[in-house]
C-alpha cells in the first residue's frame, strides 16, 4: 500500500510537470500556430529603421507572418529584409506592396503588406519591388525645421519688395 | 614568507585533486545511474524524495514570484503605458532566468541538502560499506537512482515554476490591475519563441540538475564520516552549487541569448 501511493505520487508528479511543459509551449509560446509552414520572400528597404527580426508581418492589421532576417546586399548596400509568410496565405499576388510601419507613436514597429491586384501569385523566393522605407522620427524633425527655416527666410525678401 | 607560499601551494593542490576526485566520482555515478535504468522502482522511490517533495515549494513560490513580478512589471511598464507587454515581460524573466534559476536554487536547499545528509549519514552508519561487503555496488544501489531521479525532477519542477509563475502573473495583471486577459496573453504569445526562450530554458534547467545532483551526492560520499563532517557536507553542497547555479547560468545566458 506504501509502495502504491508513492507511486501514485509521482505520476501526479510527473503529469504536473508534463502539463507545465505543455503549457509553457502552447498557452506562452503559441507554438501549435503560426510556426507552421511558410515560405520566404525578400522585400527591399533603403532604410529599415528600428525593425527587428521576428516582428510581425501585417495585412491589414491581422498577421500573416514574421521577419525571418533583416540583412544587407553586398552588391549595392541595400537592406533586404526576409518575410516568413504563413503557407495558407498562398495567394498574395507579386505586386503586393511592403512597407515598415509603427504600431502606435513609439510602438514596436512591423511591416505591412497592401496586396496588389496581379494573378500571379509569390512564390518562395520572390522580391517584392513596392518598398516603402521606415518613417524616422529625427529625417521628419529635420525636415519640418528646414522648412520652417526657409519660410522665416524668405519673409524679410517679401517685405524688401513691398517696400520697393 | 615560505609558511604563506607552502600554505598557497597545498590549497592548490588539494583544490585539484578535490576537483579531480569530484570527476572521477561522477563518471562512476553515470555509470551507476546508467546500470541503476532497469530498476525502475528504486528510481520511482528517489524521484518521490526528491520531486514529489519539491514540487510544493516550487509551486507555491513560483506563483508569489509570478504576482511579485506582475506587481513591480506593472508598476514601472504603466508609467511607459506599455502596460500590454506585462505578459511577455513575466513570462521572458520566468521561463529564461527565473524558473529556471529559482527552481536550481531552491531544489539545491531542499532536495540536494537532503541527498548530502542521507549519503553522508550512510557513509557514517557504515552502509555503503556494508553493501560493499554483500557485493551490492553502492554507485548502482544508492547513488545511480538519486541521479536519474534528479535529472529527471529538475526540468519539470523549473516548468512547473515557469508555468505557475505565468499563472501568478495573471492573476495580478487581470484580477488586479484589470489588464485585458486577450492582451496579456497575446503579447506573450507574441514575444516568446518556443526554440530560442522555452527550450534553452529547459536546457538550462537541466544544466543545473546535473550540477545540484552531482555537489549533492559528491559532497555526501566523500563527506568526513562524523556528525560534524556530515553537517559541513551539507552547507557545503547548498553554497557550492548555489555558486555553481549562479556563475553557469550566466555562462548559459552568455551563450544562449548573449549573441555570440
Amino acid at each position: 500500500m506504501q509502495r502504491k501511493s508513492i507511486e501514485i505520487w509521482v505520476g501526479i508528479f510527473m503529469l504536473v510537470g508534463i502539463a507545465a511543459i505543455v503549457m509553457l509551449a502552447v498557452q506562452v509560446s503559441a507554438a501549435g500556430t503560426g510556426t507552421g509552414k511558410s515560405y520566404r520572400v525578400e522585400a527591399r528597404f533603403d532604410n529599415v529603421g528600428g525593425l527587428n527580426v521576428k516582428a510581425p508581418v501585417m495585412i491589414g492589421g491581422v498577421r500573416v507572418g514574421r521577419v525571418g532576417g533583416i540583412w544587407i546586399d553586398k552588391e549595392d548596400y541595400v537592406a533586404v529584409v526576409g518575410l516568413d509568410i504563413d503557407q495558407q496565405y498562398d495567394t498574395l499576388a507579386v505586386d503586393t506592396g511592403a512597407s515598415i510601419l509603427t504600431s502606435g507613436l513609439l510602438g514596436a514597429q512591423f511591416v505591412g503588406l497592401s496586396p496588389g491586384f496581379s494573378d500571379i501569385y509569390l512564390e518562395q523566393g520572390d522580391t517584392l519591388e513596392l518598398t516603402q522605407s521606415a518613417i524616422q522620427l529625427e529625417s521628419l524633425i529635420s525636415q519640418f525645421m528646414f522648412s520652417q527655416g526657409q519660410d522665416q527666410g524668405q519673409e524679410p525678401e517679401k517685405n524688401n519688395s513691398k517696400d520697393q | 614568507m615560505i609558511n604563506l607560499i607552502a600554505r598557497l601551494g597545498q590549497w592548490g593542490i588539494s583544490f585539484v585533486s578535490r576537483l579531480g576526485t569530484a570527476v572521477l566520482f561522477l563518471l562512476s555515478a553515470m555509470r551507476g545511474a546508467w546500470h541503476s535504468l532497469p530498476r525502475g522502482s528504486l528510481i520511482i522511490q528517489q524521484l518521490y524524495a526528491i520531486g514529489v517533495l519539491t514540487m510544493v515549494i516550487i509551486l507555491f513560490s513560483g506563483l508569489f514570484v509570478g504576482m511579485v513580478l506582475g506587481l513591480q512589471g506593472y508598476s514601472q511598464l504603466v508609467a511607459f503605458s506599455a502596460e500590454s507587454s506585462l505578459g511577455l515581460v513575466v513570462a521572458l524573466f520566468l521561463v529564461r532566468e527565473l524558473g529556471p534559476v529559482l527552481a536550481a536554487l531552491l531544489f539545491a536547499g531542499r532536495a540536494g541538502s537532503a541527498l548530502t545528509a542521507e549519503i553522508g549519514l550512510m557513509k557514517t552508519t557504515e552502509q555503503l560499506a556494508a553493501m560493499e561487503m554483500m557485493a551490492v555496488d553502492p554507485m548502482i544501489r544508492v547513488i545511480g537512482p538519486r541521479f536519474v531521479a534528479g535529472l529527471i525532477a529538475m526540468p519539470l519542477l523549473a516548468a512547473m515554476m515557469s508555468a505557475i509563475g505565468v499563472v501568478g502573473g495573471y492573476l495580478i495583471g487581470h484580477g488586479q490591475f484589470g489588464l485585458d486577459a486577450g492582451v496579456y496573453w497575446s503579447s506573450m504569445q507574441n514575444g516568446v519563441d518556443l526554440i530560442d526562450d522555452i527550450l534553452n530554458g529547459i536546457i538550462k534547467s537541466i544544466v543545473f540538475g546535473f550540477i545540484v545532483v552531482w555537489v549533492a551526492l559528491f559532497e555526501g560520499y566523500h563527506a568526513v564520516p562524523t556528525a560534524e563532517g556530515v553537517s559541513r557536507a551539507t552547507t557545503r553542497t547548498v553554497v557550492t552549487s548555489s555558486l555553481a547555479i549562479l556563475g553557469g547560468d550566466y555562462i548559459l545566458t552568455a551563450l544562449m541569448f548573449g549573441g555570440f
